[in-house]
């Protein structure tokens, strides 16, 4: 058990297994979420482009904000926030 | 004096080690951690393409990943950010390069029709990039449409990792792709290559019992917080919805391109001419800029293979600036291999080319601009009333561009739709055209990181 919680991030507070090489953006996919970004006009957004141009699947880790979940890699300890839904 | 190269694609890693080879001391530089470019992307662990290894390998060569170029300044110095993906505290640095090759590569182009913007729907290039380095189809079911050669692989991805994808909808037809194609007669070897790879998608497709709708395409999205519909529709040969043929597929996913946009901001700061979208080179590569050249997709769409030939003509003309001796016979190799290669993005272009009938599938409210959410009603306002003659100005009347994303998912597609609205009125196409190409900051860069390039390093207390 300790081995899990060694290679783990938090996302919204949930405890939540991660492997190398796996991006924010991935965590999130494989959770089931396809948005965690509200726009100024309450509209959900997530992953869209992937490559980092697009600027939708923004969120916070680790408190800093407007970090692109689709290029993050996803690290051991890491503290993902996301928009609550509306 | 260094050659800096970036972009670390099949175009920039073939130009290190063209340059590396010919005795130059290259930097590569690129964004993401491994070498590969979005081509090569791939799980992590497993190993990259055979050239990836030789540059990585290369003792003059230095690659620095997760390094992006946010600045270019005259005399080609480059200004550096270095670290993971919009963290605080990256590593800020300045490399005066004495020859640079870009080679950016390009994006997706995406076509703005009614709910483009629910969660669900999202470009080709990111379900490829889940499928292939997350293991992760975007959801069960997933429809992929667009136009263009790049579809098949997709869903041949997104096959592989169990998603179910009904069809694939290309909004160009057959016998249009074979009349572009056959302009170029003398592409046709390099068309057959093309199509022997496209079979081979074909029959993963049939296989799986995937539908291929020629002449179709997504018109419409559905869904409340997430895509959960679709509607479809037939097309004439100028893509203009053809009446009574619209059909609704459920999904949770779409799959969406038409096409690649080149990512030249870095080029235009450079003070690099453009024709169009694409940066002018001569057919040594060399961009209009002494010292500066460029190769693979900004040059052109036209894939990989024509990349890494593009890279290595580009690598060679820069170690020759930086003085090294180059062999006459490499160089006469090089540019054997690109002429054969040249003519495949015009082949390209003119086999799928976006058509115009698709004005018709976006309606007012559909938005234009997903980052300030700007939709067609508020262009046309501004086209119509507000005076607006040029880019700069209906940037500045409705928005468009001003987001984070600066313009490069919406700009193409705005400056169409203006220029169709202005042709209505009698009036010319918008003038000033580059203003979305220019993006003087090519990155975001935290102001704390920019605050910290002009203080002193910290000293260690005694």
């Amino acid at each position: 058990m300790a081995d899990l919680a060694e290679r783990a991030v938090t996302v919204d507070g949930a405890t939540v297994p991660v492997r190398p090489g796996q991006t924010v953006a991935g965590v999130l996919l494989g959770l089931g979420r396809s948005s965690w970004r509200n726009t100024a006009a309450g509209r959900p957004r997530g992953l869209f482009c992937g490559i980092g141009v697009c600027f939708d699947c923004v969120l916070t880790v680790n408190g800093v904000r407007e970090v692109r979940a689709c290029l993050r890699l996803a690290e051991p300890g890491d503290v993902i926030e996301t928009d609550e839904p509306r | 004096m260094t050659v800096v190269v970036v972009g670390a694609g099949p175009a920039g890693l073939h130009a290190a080690l063209a340059a590396a080879n010919a005795g130059a001391d290259v930097v590569v530089v690129d964004g993401a951690t491994e070498v590969g470019g979005q081509f090569h992307r791939r799980p992590a662990g497993e190993a990259g393409p055979p050239v990836a290894r030789r540059v990585l390998d290369h003792p003059r060569i230095t690659v620095l990943g997760d390094t992006s170029v946010w600045s270019v300044q005259p005399g080609r110095r480059l200004h550096l950010v270095s670290g993971p993906a919009d963290s605080p505290g990256a590593k800020m640095s300045t490399v005066d390069a004495s020859a640079l090759v870009l080679a950016t590569g390009a994006h997706d182009r995406v076509l703005p029709f009614p709910g483009w913007e629910l969660p669900g729907v999202l470009t080709a290039g990111a379900a490829q990039t889940l499928a292939k380095t997350q293991r992760l189809a975007p959801g069960r079911r997933v429809l992929v449409a667009g136009t263009g050669p790049f579809l098949l692989p997709v869903a041949a991805a997104l096959l592989d990792v169990g998603a179910d994808v009904p069809a694939v909808l290309d909004a160009t037809g057959p016998i249009a792709v074979a009349r572009g194609w056959v302009t170029h007669p003398a592409t046709l070897l390099r068309g057959a290559n093309l199509v022997g790879q496209l079979a081979g998608h074909a029959t993963i497709l049939a296989r799986h019992r995937v539908r291929y709708r020629p002449r179709t395409a997504v018109v419409a999205a559905h869904g409340d917080s997430r895509l959960t519909a679709v509607t479809t529709a037939r097309l004439d040969a100028d893509w203009r919805e053809l009446p009574g043929t619209r059909r609704e597929i459920a999904v949770d996913a779409l799959a969406v391109g038409v096409g690649f946009t080149p990512r030249t901001e870095l080029a235009v700061a450079a003070g690099c001419r453009l024709d169009g979208e694409f940066v002018v080179v001569t057919a040594a590569q060399v961009t209009s800029v002494p010292g500066v050249f460029a190769a693979g997709e900004i040059t052109g769409i036209a894939g990989a293979r024509t990349a890494a030939a593009e890279g290595t003509l580009a690598g060679l003309a820069a170690a020759a600036w930086v003085g090294r001796p180059i062999s006459r016979r490499r160089r006469a190799a090089a540019l054997r291999r690109v002429r054969h290669a040249r003519g495949h993005a015009a082949a390209l272009a003119a086999a799928w080319p976006v058509r115009p009938g698709w004005h018709g599938w976006v309606t007012p409210e559909t938005v234009l601009c997903r980052c300030e959410e700007v939709d067609h009603a508020a262009l046309a306002a501004a086209v119509r009333d507000r005076d607006v003659t040029g880019v700069r100005s209906l940037k500045l009347s409705c928005r468009i561009g001003l987001g984070r994303c600066q313009g490069r998912l919406c700009g193409t597609n705005a400056i169409e739709l203006a220029d169709a609205l202005r042709a209505e009125l009698g009036q010319p196409p918008l003038t000033d055209r580059a203003a979305l190409a220019g993006r003087p900051i090519a990155t975001p860069v935290r102001l704390g990181d920019l605050a910290a390039l002009h203080q002193p390093p910290e000293r260690s207390s005694p």
